[in-house]
């Protein structure tokens, strides 16, 4: 008797179990059917000023690139579909087919012109090092060798310090960038190095305000396109849109709501097609 | 067991025992103190960082729940194909046919050999390849494979050792009252030990809810480890969001073995004349890894 | 298909994931037998701790733990266990979190070891006069040792295979290696073929040996 109430409570486990899954695969269906036309773009989750989850919405200067240059395709904002693109993933994500196009801090490289095609460039940044707001010894790039340095696995800014700016820096990685700023903040690590426009997202926020500095290095120049499939139409498309952006001041706007706060001096909007190296 | 150890206290052992204790208390206090002591140094326990944990429900309806529910959608699935993948593998483990119980010993042994992680990126590759599965829930499947091809090797060792407990007697009697092999299987040894094994397939899902944390590292699954990264990305609180979702952890997985312990102990008195109760250590001696797992 | 292989230091890594797990393993063992000897022995508050312990262990991911070694040790705590460069602090971090990881499965199994002992060994040795370490060293743990060498194989097995876990804070180990070939290389298939032949050359033979080792010192009784 006692087997049995035990048996069918874990049937009841076990039922439970399959209906929470039938569930969450029910609740799929209806996002990805109903609605219409979706465009897919795939985004930073994780990078405050540049592509970040809030608990409003998805927020930063990709987010906002990426919306209205759908607005010019043709879609309004309830019809983006925001997907998590991490660095490594990108070029996948796109020969795939996962998403229409990436706005997500995606320098344009020759390596990656082989495999992918960008529109833009929309923004030009620089490898630049994050440090503590009293520190006094690093005053350019050389000083960075011997010190202890932080950045995230797989990233080119860590392959570019090790291969030529820095070869003797001591450089640790982990998984995402916050990871980097508690070591930062107490001492353990000296600098956190990528693109200026990534560091000075973490410099605006609340809980890091006034305690880091940007060092303003400008090692190397990060052109941010929008990456497309090879040989899609989308190029010529957000070409023209990114043009417009420009023209019209919402580039300016979208610069200003996202780097004003956090002090960071951008350069002047790239010409389409004008590459930086 | 732990009382034959030692004989009953006299007066001396009595304040030896207290010293000792007030010795460990001391030291185990200090610890404490300081990490508490260097956290605060280091501003880790300031309000701002723990803030959205205590006051408000944006971080749990933005972040972690999602999170948590993928974590589990995942787990229960794994669990809910793998039980009886491994069932058949366990049984086709102890065949008579050399065909049968050859092959199934090798899928077994390989995949108890790999690391999880990297049969999820396996899976990963070969479902971007060869199906049209949406690329939403590509990680989930893939995930989903991973934990599967490991814990079905697992469980097909907790499903032999249970039919294995069984005493001698049950399948000596089946074939005396003259039941075919398949019937015996069926009629009167696994009945018998999917009581017996329960508790050791509760402590394993133990194991599967930790290794979906795998997923979220390397395939981009927003499982809850995912969301405890973008979450710090947004409040600049990695050491803070890292604590909660291990508490999370740790307070689902510990009531799955509270669980697993309270069916194991309703088993033992409930048993009459069948075979013993496979308890959480007895798998992780005859099962192989199951209380251990693989990685996270 | 395998001609990347060239270019990586394959043999490498996976020395790198042979001695994160022998040193983890030697630790695990020390400390989980004393965990054990915590959970079994007269002291209230040590059994407490022993048990309490082992609960929380082993029911947080490895991830989690390995994470709060670097960042809650080193970076808060200011732990760096004697080295200077991070490749060597995060390494001999790694070892520290699997350490306090399989511990706990080490001390379980040595429990369980401690089960299979007679209570007649432990009552006879309290008979002739020795003490509660007495009881435990001399008597019951060596043969509890013996008895638990199937389930501390698992959880050897198990720990090889958890290594790829140390990937998470930069230690260039098998996993690191494969994400990192995974990024350069089209040749996916062929990679994960590669680093999941490795694993089975490490943990099928220690399977093996250790259960033939197992069996070979078993107490008959």
């Amino acid at each position: 008797m006692k087997l049995r109430k035990v048996t069918a409570a874990s049937a009841a486990v076990l039922a439970l179990a399959l209906s929470a899954t039938a569930c969450g695969g029910g609740k799929k269906d209806d996002n990805g059917s109903g609605g219409g036309k979706k465009i897919a773009i795939g985004i930073k989750f994780d990078q405050p000023g540049l592509g970040q989850q809030t608990p409003q919405g998805y927020a930063g200067f990709d987010v906002d690139v990426a919306t209205y240059v759908a607005k010019k395709l043709g879609y309004s904002a309830n019809q983006i579909e925001w997907k998590q693109s991490k660095s490594a993933d990108r070029e996948t994500m796109l020969q795939r087919g996962d998403v229409d196009f990436i706005a997500a801090t995606y320098s344009i490289t020759p390596e990656r012109e082989q495999k992918v095609d960008f529109a833009g460039p929309y923004l030009l940044a620089h490898q630049d090092v994050l440090l503590r707001a009293d520190d006094t010894k690093i005053k350019s790039p050389a000083d960075l060798n011997g010190k202890k340095l932080c950045s995230v696995a797989g990233s080119t800014s860590a392959q570019n310090l090790h291969d030529r700016l820095a070869p003797k820096a001591d450089l640790v990685t982990y998984p995402t960038y916050s990871a980097c700023l508690g070591g930062l903040q107490s001492g353990a690590i000296e600098a956190l190095t990528t693109d200026d426009s990534i560091l000075a997202g973490y410099a605006a926020q609340a809980q890091f305000k006034g305690k880091f500095k940007l060092g303003g290095f400008k090692m190397t120049n990060e052109n941010y396109g929008i990456g497309v499939k090879k040989g899609s139409p989308l190029k010529d498309k957000i070409n023209k849109a990114l043009e417009e952006m420009v023209s019209d001041g919402s580039w300016e706007a979208a610069v200003k709501k996202n780097f004003g706060p956090a002090g960071y001096k951008n350069e002047p909007a790239p010409k389409i097609g004008d590459i930086k190296s | 067991m732990t009382s034959v150890l030692y004989d009953v206290q006299g007066p001396r052992a009595k304040r030896r025992n207290v010293l000792y204790t007030a010795v460990f208390l001391i030291a185990l206090a200090a610890v404490a103190w300081w990490v508490y002591k260097s956290f605060d140094d280091k501003g880790q326990l300031a309000w701002a960082l723990w803030k959205p944990f205590f006051s408000g429900t944006e971080a749990y309806t933005t972040y972690i729940w999602p999170g948590l529910q993928k974590t589990l959608e995942a787990a229960a699935l794994a669990m809910v194909v793998a039980l009886p993948l491994g069932a058949v593998l366990g049984i086709a483990r102890l065949s008579d046919h050399l065909w049968v119980r050859v092959p199934a010993t090798i899928v077994i042994e390989f995949f108890r050999a790999i690391p999880v992680l990297v049969l999820m990126i396996f899976g990963l590759a070969l479902f971007a390849q060869y199906t049209d599965v949406s690329s939403d829930d590509r990680p989930f499947y893939a995930v989903v494979t991973g934990l599967v091809l490991y814990n079905a090797s697992v469980l097909a060792e907790i499903v032999r050792a249970g039919i294995l407990a069984l005493p001698k007697g049950q399948s000596e009697a089946a074939l005396a009252i003259g039941l075919r092999k398949g019937q015996m299987m069926r009629l009167i040894l696994l009945p018998q030990s999917v009581t017996t094994m329960l508790p050791a397939i509760v402590s394993q899902l133990v194991v599967i809810v930790k290794d979906t944390a795998l997923g979220g590292a390397v395939l981009t699954f927003p499982e809850l480890m995912t969301s405890a990264n973008t979450m710090a990305g947004y409040y600049g609180n990695m050491i803070a969001s890292l604590t909660v979702v291990a508490v999370i952890f740790v307070v689902i997985n510990f009531s799955l073995t509270s669980f697993a312990s309270w069916l194991e102990g309703r088993l033992r008195r409930g048993k009459k004349s069948t075979g013993a109760v496979l308890t959480v250590e007895d798998t992780v001696g005859v099962a192989g890894h199951a209380g251990t797992g693989t990685a996270a | 298909m395998f001609d990347f292989l060239d270019k990586y230091d394959v043999l490498g890594a996976f020395w790198t994931t042979v001695q994160l797990t022998l040193l983890s393993a030697a630790g695990s063992l020390v400390w989980g037998t004393l965990l054990a000897a915590m959970r079994v022995g007269p002291v209230p508050l040590m059994r407490g701790f022993g048990t309490a312990y082992v609960n929380i262990v082993r029911n947080i991911p490895l991830t989690v733990i390995i994470l709060f070694s670097s960042l809650g040790l080193n970076q808060n705590l200011g732990i760096s266990l004697g080295a200077n460069d991070f490749d060597t602090i995060n390494f001999r971090l790694a070892v520290l979190g699997l350490i306090v990881y399989t511990s706990a499965f080490v001390c379980e199994a040595i429990r369980a070891g401690i089960n299979t002992v007679p209570v007649g060994q432990a009552e006879a040795a309290r008979a002739i006069g020795l003490s509660f370490p007495q009881v435990l060293g001399l008597v019951v743990l060596p043969q509890a040792l013996r008895a638990a060498v199937g389930p501390l194989t698992n959880a050897l097995i198990a720990l090889t295979k958890n290594t790829t876990v140390a990937a998470a804070i930069g230690v260039a180990e098998a996993a690191f290696l494969m994400k990192k070939m995974i990024e350069n290389e089209a040749e996916l298939l062929a990679i994960s073929a590669v680093i999941a032949f490795g694993f089975v050359c490490l943990t099928l033979p220690t399977g093996l040996i250790l259960g033939w080792v197992g069996k070979k010192v078993a107490v008959k009784r």
